[in-house]
């Protein structure tokens, strides 16, 4: 196998009507305005319609699946924070829950609705960083500062549960890192409240507006056959009309017991893909209000009379001293970067396999079981050790289905961890949908692909 | 189709072609002879008991050293495996990677990769696997560019990863490198950070 | 230079200086995660059109700080250098996130450690993505570079660290 890169000469040929024609070569990218990250389109123009696209991509690989290989099963998690970076934390579950499939163990009920929570609240916040772009690439460069504010909202949403805005690593195999706030149905009806004024406001700016639906519609069609053979997943290939959705028909989590619709478009061009999104949008919402309502509850926290506060690190220090009975029936009262991980979270976060997951700050501090077990699981060359295997398990990312590809020989690291990203299938369409569009309906199908160089790339 | 169903119609067409397979946490896998991977693609995508639409992955694992790891083992050591779930179907345990040469016999040469292909059919909502071992000197398979568009540049990564060639493919070039890369860095023989600089020292 | 302490040409320069600093036309070269906060940063919440730096100038020859925002792999590296070759002086570059600053986690055979082994770089913004408030204290410290380079007379010192033949 040669790698000899395709010939890019001009080619001019004598039209019919004796002038000589000759076609243009556009070479557009890596660094573009217009293209929200890094690859390269090499157009062959016919005056201003796209004759062929070469598609390069390639300039944000960073090595993800080998890194996953030299560091242990939870190790893994910062990276796949950094995979599709406009949603880690549904890249987070769909890793975790492939390493569980292949240890062969679930994870408590509240725990899947948490991780359905964040998952969608991910949702919102990739559409809406999608839309936006494509938005102000075509010129309406309000609507991208609307949804930016809205994200913004939804992102304090994320740090509350998280601690942090974007690179998240909440997820832990086996569980979550901690509990939801208590109060976290508050702020999250105050953020949707925002996030639907702004998608009203959006809706009003765009989806009537004539300059938008101009360039919106009726370009960068792809058929649903044609979105099927190139593996095309996600909000993409429902605006083609085909109505897969991982969460319906592969239903992971608690996906089954919530109610919410698929939406589907008609025509699978770039108004299509934009209307699919802003629904996926309210659905999600629907997703989340109905998710904090059935979840079961969480632990009472602390009971006055069995249970004191202490501040970990105050607990750190008298375990050093040995007075473990000084906090024996206890509850640490950890940082902000540990809240909702205590001894009484546990039971609702986390699977109650010893193996797996990190035991409570109180036990690691308090008693012999819970240091070596802390130990034994953060040990080089010790943690988590899953049989000899391979398993592939798709979760519903924010661009279709992302699936992990996971091959465990029985040591602490992956053998083998492969991503499916969604988006890799829809960019290798994009020479397919870009020929014989003009040269201007490459902004907004290629912002309808919502590429995410961090996935696309890995 | 369940899992087994799905085997078993794909053995019965490909009696000689179909070397082994394994139904490992629910995943239906079927382990098929080079020689035969395109039928076989082609049968799962055209069966209408299978139609298989969707080719969702195509990727490789390098198996030279499977097991070969520094493995204090913390499981194995207790004599313990982690106690499966009720909730995830395990009736058939993984064979493991030599299960090739260990049923039939079929590959009397030490084999290195195997191209992984992961089918969903929209039409039944099922999944299947395809494993095809590859030797190390002949790491070559045809392409299914033919059959699913975005094969193309799943193949090119793949060929760019892990140097496996696919015959017959329309566009053979690296995808996520450079040109002037040497190597496939997904080989396990790689080492993690020998970097290959275009410009600028090398760090 | 003659006249450099004279009282006309430090305050011209002072001037200067702080014209400059509030005026920055950025080239944001947007690759990975960190473009997220970048947005963030540049969007309402955070703004930093309070200091100056809100416009993005899309041509290199138009900008007079880039901003390379995210993981610079070995094959998008030569694309930066063109790009920062193109700029005119005087000319300012920020490291933005760690994967720029020293490379990052992602310390393997695809990416450059750190920007600074092909290009000069005045100020590195850490954090993996650094939050908002640490772009815009980061922000601050070019535009105090700025200003002091200017009412000195000084030209800016490059790094002399790449020595290389590009």
């Amino acid at each position: 196998m040669e790698t000899t890169p395709k010939p890019e000469t001009m080619t001019a040929e004598v039209h019919a009507s004796g002038l000589e024609t000759r076609d243009m070569l556009l070479n557009i990218g890596p660094a573009h305005p217009a293209m929200h990250g890094i690859i390269r389109i090499v157009a062959k123009l016919d005056g201003e319609q796209i004759e062929e696209a070469d598609v390069e991509i390639g300039y944000l690989h960073r090595g993800f699946e080998k890194m996953a290989e030299q560091v242990d099963y939870n190790g893994v998690m910062p990276y796949t924070d950094r995979l599709n970076y406009v949603s880690p934390l549904i890249n987070n579950v769909g890793y975790c829950m492939a390493v569980e499939k292949m240890l062969g163990i679930t994870v408590p009920e509240r725990c899947q609705y948490v991780r359905v929570i964040v998952s969608e609240i991910s949702r919102i916040t990739d559409h809406l960083t999608c839309v936006g772009a494509t938005a102000m690439e075509l010129g309406a460069f309000t609507v991208f500062l609307y949804m930016i504010k809205a994200r913004e909202f939804l992102w304090e949403l994320v740090e509350k549960v998280t601690g942090a805005r974007l690179t998240v690593s909440y997820c832990r195999v086996g569980g979550v890192k901690g509990d939801l706030p208590d109060d976290f149905a508050e702020p999250c009806k105050k953020a949707f409240a925002e996030t639907r004024k702004v998608l009203e406001e959006s809706d009003q700016l765009l989806t009537r507006n004539r300059i938008f639906t101009d360039r919106m519609a009726g370009t960068g069609v792809i058929s649903a056959e044609d979105a099927i053979s190139y593996g095309i997943t996600g909000p993409f290939l429902r605006a083609t009309g085909a109505d897969f959705d991982v969460r319906k028909d592969s239903p992971y989590a608690v996906y089954d017991r919530l109610d919410f619709d698929v939406p589907v478009g008609t025509t699978g061009d770039n108004m299509d893909r934009y209307l699919v999104r802003m629904e996926e949008m309210q659905q999600s919402m629907k997703i989340v209000e109905q998710a904090l309502r059935d979840m079961p509850p969480g632990p009472v926290l602390v009971n006055p009379e069995t249970g004191r506060e202490i501040p970990a690190a105050e607990m750190v220090d008298l375990a050093k001293m040995g007075d473990i009975n000084a906090f024996s029936g206890g509850c640490a009262v950890a940082g902000p970067t540990l809240e909702g991980s205590g001894r009484a979270h546990q039971p609702s976060i986390a699977t109650d396999e010893k193996r797996v997951f990190l035991p409570a700050k109180e036990d690691a501090y308090g008693n012999i079981e819970g240091l070596m077990n802390q130990f034994k699981l953060v040990m080089f060359g010790h943690g988590i050790r899953p049989p000899n295997g391979e398993v592939y398990f798709p979760v519903e990312g924010a661009n279709g289905e992302l699936g992990f590809y996971v091959v465990s020989d029985g040591a602490a690291h992956a053998y083998r961890v492969r991503v499916r990203p969604p988006c890799f299938a829809i960019m290798s369409a994009l020479e397919h949908m870009l020929t014989g569009d003009m040269i201007a309906d490459m902004i907004p199908t290629f912002g309808s692909v919502n590429m995410i160089g961090g996935e696309l790339d890995r | 189709m369940n899992n087994s169903g799905m085997i078993e119609a794909v053995s019965a067409k490909f009696a000689d072609g179909v070397l082994a397979s394994h139904v490992f946490r629910g995943d239906a896998t079927v382990v098929v002879r080079r020689e035969s991977l395109f039928d076989v693609a082609r049968f799962v995508k055209d069966d209408p008991a299978l139609s298989m639409n969707f080719l969702m992955d195509l990727s490789a694992v390098d198996y030279s050293t499977f097991g070969k790891g520094p493995t204090p083992a913390f499981f194995a050591s207790s004599g313990v495996a982690v106690k499966p779930s009720t909730q995830i179907p395990d009736e058939d345990p993984w064979p493991g990677p030599g299960y090739v040469s260990e049923k039939r016999g079929a590959d009397p040469e030490e084999w290195r990769f195997t191209v992984v292909y992961h089918f969903y059919s929209t039409t039944h909502k099922h999944r299947l696997r395809l494993v095809v071992p590859l030797t190390e000197d002949d790491a070559e398979v045809d392409t299914v560019t033919s059959l699913w568009a975005g094969a193309n540049w799943l193949e090119r990564e793949a060929w760019d990863m892990f140097g496996i060639v696919f015959r017959g493919h329309p566009d053979p070039r690296r995808i996520l490198l450079y040109a002037e890369f040497e190597g496939h860095p997904l080989r396990k023989d790689y080492p993690v950070n020998k970097r290959q600089p275009l410009i600028g020292p090398l760090n | 230079m003659a006249h450099e302490n004279s009282f006309l040409t430090s305050k011209l320069n002072d001037a200067i200086g702080w014209a400059r600093k509030y005026s920055i036309f950025q080239y944001p070269f947007v690759t990975a995660c960190c473009g997220m906060e970048y947005m963030a940063a540049a969007c309402s919440h955070y703004d930093v059109d309070r200091f100056g730096a809100g416009l993005p100038r899309f041509s290199p020859r138009q900008a007079d700080v880039l901003f390379v925002v995210g993981t610079i792999s070995h094959k998008i590296a030569p694309v930066l250098r063109t790009i920062y070759d193109q700029m005119a002086e005087p000319k300012w570059v920020v490291a933005f996130g760690v994967c720029t600053c020293t490379g990052g986690f992602f310390d393997n055979y695809a990416t450059v450690m750190g920007i600074d082994t092909i290009l000069p770089v005045d100020t590195y913004i850490p954090g993996c993505p650094p939050r908002p408030e640490m772009v815009l204290d980061g922000l601050m410290k070019l535009q105090d570079k700025i200003q002091l380079q200017h009412s000195t007379g000084q030209h800016p010192t490059r790094d002399p660290r790449p020595d290389f033949d590009v």
